[in-house]
């Protein structure tokens, strides 16, 4: 046990810190690290990250990644947060969702781009009558030929709007239990049948909360991820890697937030904000250990739900300390508060999140709701 | 960077939780059963875990057994005995007030502000008086009582408290790093213990509320009930991430940083620990609030670890940078 860099740690922190110091400055000292700017720029972010050797480090070398230990995401988000730049684009569900459930000819010709950023993806899960119940979901997709067509709505696929490809989750079998009936296809943005109606979020964003609507949108067969009726399975990976501080690259943000609330503060700092640096840190430390324990090889099933819990509150921490330190008068801590109310649902609910801890870690009957 | 245990210390974890299990106290009942108390004693005695620093063990070692010891209410001294022979590995010079730390026979644990804790059975403590160590010893028993120092009635249930009888004698000396590095030991096992607590009051509540039933369920399929045990799972693998890292950090980390590691530790394991408990304590309904449940035992046990070194969340803030 040794929380230190090792030599090899230290020597691509030290890279890193070089590469985005020089990259920083040749924006003229700053980059949108949030908001609608961000999103517009933030395909530019991602293949510069690439294209310097900073992102899918831990991804298989043959797709485009690094393929370094875990820990190594540590470091790249620590030192993002601290040079104040953006976060490291959230695609990991995605990859572990395609990379786990998609054939070798799919991955070949899908994770390389989204690796890279030269192609830029969606989710396309929830629909407005599937939230937690995301089995219950409508949007169709129904043979034709050597397609499959869309119809449905879905909502909350973040970026949807300026994205290329959308792992899509839609019914290919209403003559089977309901779980049993959905399958995972990897459709274009790019054609016509589709309408996008972005939902402004309650701070004010524009771009984030994408609403689409699939009117006979076509997908190749070709294009399907596993066989028909496997697209639960495949849901089930992306929304569990979804839930963890790890993937998501989040954590080490509030740790720069809290630092910069407590720089604003004369004297005593407020209660709230400590409470928050004491959170922060423990994410921090429970990042780290969840990642080293990778290095066994030990893969997260529901776990996952007791680090988005985790993460929820710690963020939910974060945004009343800016509330204690700063009131509503300042726009930016005002928006990172209201957003911090997303947390508790995005990826999940805090109450589906407890209630996949209970029923499957902790023995505790059936929580999850009888329908399936 | 590598937060995993190394082999040797799950085993010693595992070692120490085989121990608690056989001879903890099973019911509110078994605190009273002085041949079980005495086979623990006998057992924990013949570890050699109190002389564990002297031996060698790092912070993660003593945090694990003092974690695992709280786990199943272990109640003969560890905490104690073990803080008082990392006094008696630091001290300069060797002092023959302090021989005996290491044989175990009589036992040593330490004082803090005239009070020696975790004293079942203990006569001998010392003290840390900013640098300086003072040796005394605890007030005697009444006659006929055997070796047993006199002890005081507190909150907790599983360790005793004993009055310090003058005069203190001077036994050396540290250097103000290793004083830095021995408070934030006792930071981080205080802090092992209330992690330890609070898992075993959560896998009380969770063992309750697999069989207790109403409305012809048992009531752990119900969410009310549910989720704030999910919750209390959440903050335990918080607190061992963080406990973790003050643990490594009272060896590995300069004293000063050692010691903001191990405060934000304890006050985020405080916190946790009698949210947990008291959490315990609602899911057994009336039951949970008799003497007979073992719930308001674990929560005793944390009150009294969260103010042993106690840190409160001010004294954090005055550390931010």
């Amino acid at each position: 046990m040794d929380y230190r860099d090792s030599p090899a740690e230290a020597a691509f922190r030290d890279r890193l810190r070089g590469w985005l110091r020089s990259w920083l400055t040749a924006q003229a000292g700053t980059f949108p690290a949030a908001g609608d700017e961000y999103w517009a720029r933030q395909g530019e972010w991602h293949r510069a990250l690439y294209a310097a050797g900073f992102f899918g480090l831990s991804w298989p070398r043959e797709y485009g990644g690094r393929e370094l230990p875990p820990v190594y995401d540590v470091i790249l988000d620590e030192e993002l947060a601290l040079a104040g730049a953006p976060p490291r684009p959230s695609l990991g569900y995605l990859v572990q969702g395609l990379g786990r459930h998609g054939s070798e000819e799919l991955r070949r010709r899908f994770l390389p781009g989204m690796i890279d950023g030269t192609e830029r993806w969606c989710q396309g899960f929830s629909e407005p009558g599937a939230g937690s119940d995301l089995a219950s979901l409508t949007t169709t997709a129904t043979r034709d030929g050597d397609d499959y067509v869309v119809h449905g709505h879905k909502v909350w696929t973040s970026y949807s709007d300026v994205a290329d490809w959308c792992l899509l989750l839609a019914r290919t079998d209403t003559q089977v239990p309901r779980h049993k009936g959905l399958s995972s296809f990897v459709i274009s943005m790019r054609q016509p049948g589709i309408e996008q109606r972005p939902l402004r979020m309650m701070n004010g964003v524009t771009t984030e909360f994408g609403q689409v609507r699939f009117d006979g949108a076509r997908v190749p067969a070709a294009q399907l991820v596993g066989l028909p009726g496997e697209g639960w399975a495949l849901a089930m990976t992306v929304v569990g890697h979804e839930r963890e501080p790890a993937e998501l690259g989040y954590s080490a943000r509030y740790g720069k937030l809290v630092r910069d609330l407590a720089a604003r503060v004369q004297g005593p700092p407020p209660a709230e904000l400590t409470w928050a640096v004491v959170q922060a840190e423990m994410l921090r430390l429970h990042v780290r250990r969840r990642l080293s324990e990778r290095l066994d090889g030990v893969a997260h099933g529901p776990e996952g739900s007791l680090d988005k819990l985790l993460m929820t509150w710690t963020e939910q921490a974060a945004g009343h300390a800016a509330l204690a330190v700063a009131g509503t008068g300042d726009p930016d801590l005002l928006s990172a508060y209201l957003y911090s109310r997303a947390q508790s649902v995005m990826g999940g609910t805090a109450q589906i999140q407890k209630n996949i801890i209970a029923a499957r870690i902790l023995g505790l009957g059936q929580t999850e709701g009888k329908a399936s | 960077m590598d937060a995993r245990l190394t082999t040797e210390q799950a085993g010693l974890r595992d070692a120490a939780a085989r121990l608690a299990a056989d001879l903890g106290p099973g019911s509110v009942h078994d605190l009273a059963d002085d041949g079980r108390v005495a086979r623990l004693e006998k057992a924990v005695a013949a570890t050699g875990w109190r002389t564990m620093r002297s031996d060698g063990a790092t912070g993660v070692e003593a945090a694990l057994v003092a974690e695992e010891f709280a786990r199943r209410l272990v109640d003969v001294p560890f905490l104690g005995p073990v803080l008082a022979d990392d006094l008696d590995r630091a001290a300069v010079p060797a002092d023959d007030l302090r021989r005996g730390v290491t044989d175990g026979a009589t036992g040593w644990t330490i004082a803090v502000d005239d009070m020696a804790v975790d004293a079942r059975g203990i006569e001998r403590v010392l003290i840390l008086d900013g640098n300086r160590l003072l040796a005394g010893r605890t007030v005697p028993a009444p006659a006929g009582a055997g070796r047993t120092g006199a002890t005081r009635a507190g909150a907790d249930l599983t360790r005793h408290d004993a009055e310090v009888a003058g005069p203190l004698e001077p036994a050396g000396e540290l250097s103000g790093e290793q004083a830095g590095r021995w408070r934030a030991l006792a930071l981080v096992l205080t802090t092992a213990d209330l992690l330890g607590a609070a898992r075993g009051a959560h896998a009380l509540a969770c063992g309750y509320a697999r069989v207790r039933r109403q409305y012809g369920q048992a009531i752990g399929s119900y969410q009310a009930v549910a989720h704030p045990l999910a919750e209390g799972l959440a903050l335990i693998e918080g607190s061992v991430s963080v406990l973790r890292h003050a643990a490594w950090a009272v060896d590995a980390l300069p004293p000063a940083e050692a010691l903001g590691a191990a405060r934000i530790a304890k006050v985020y394991c405080a916190r946790a620990a009698r949210d947990i408990c008291e959490t315990a304590i609602q899911v057994h309904g009336g039951i949970g609030n008799t003497w007979e449940c073992l719930a308001h035992v674990y929560l005793r046990r944390a009150l009294a670890s969260a103010e042993l070194f106690g840190v409160s969340l001010e004294e954090v803030g005055r550390g931010l940078p």
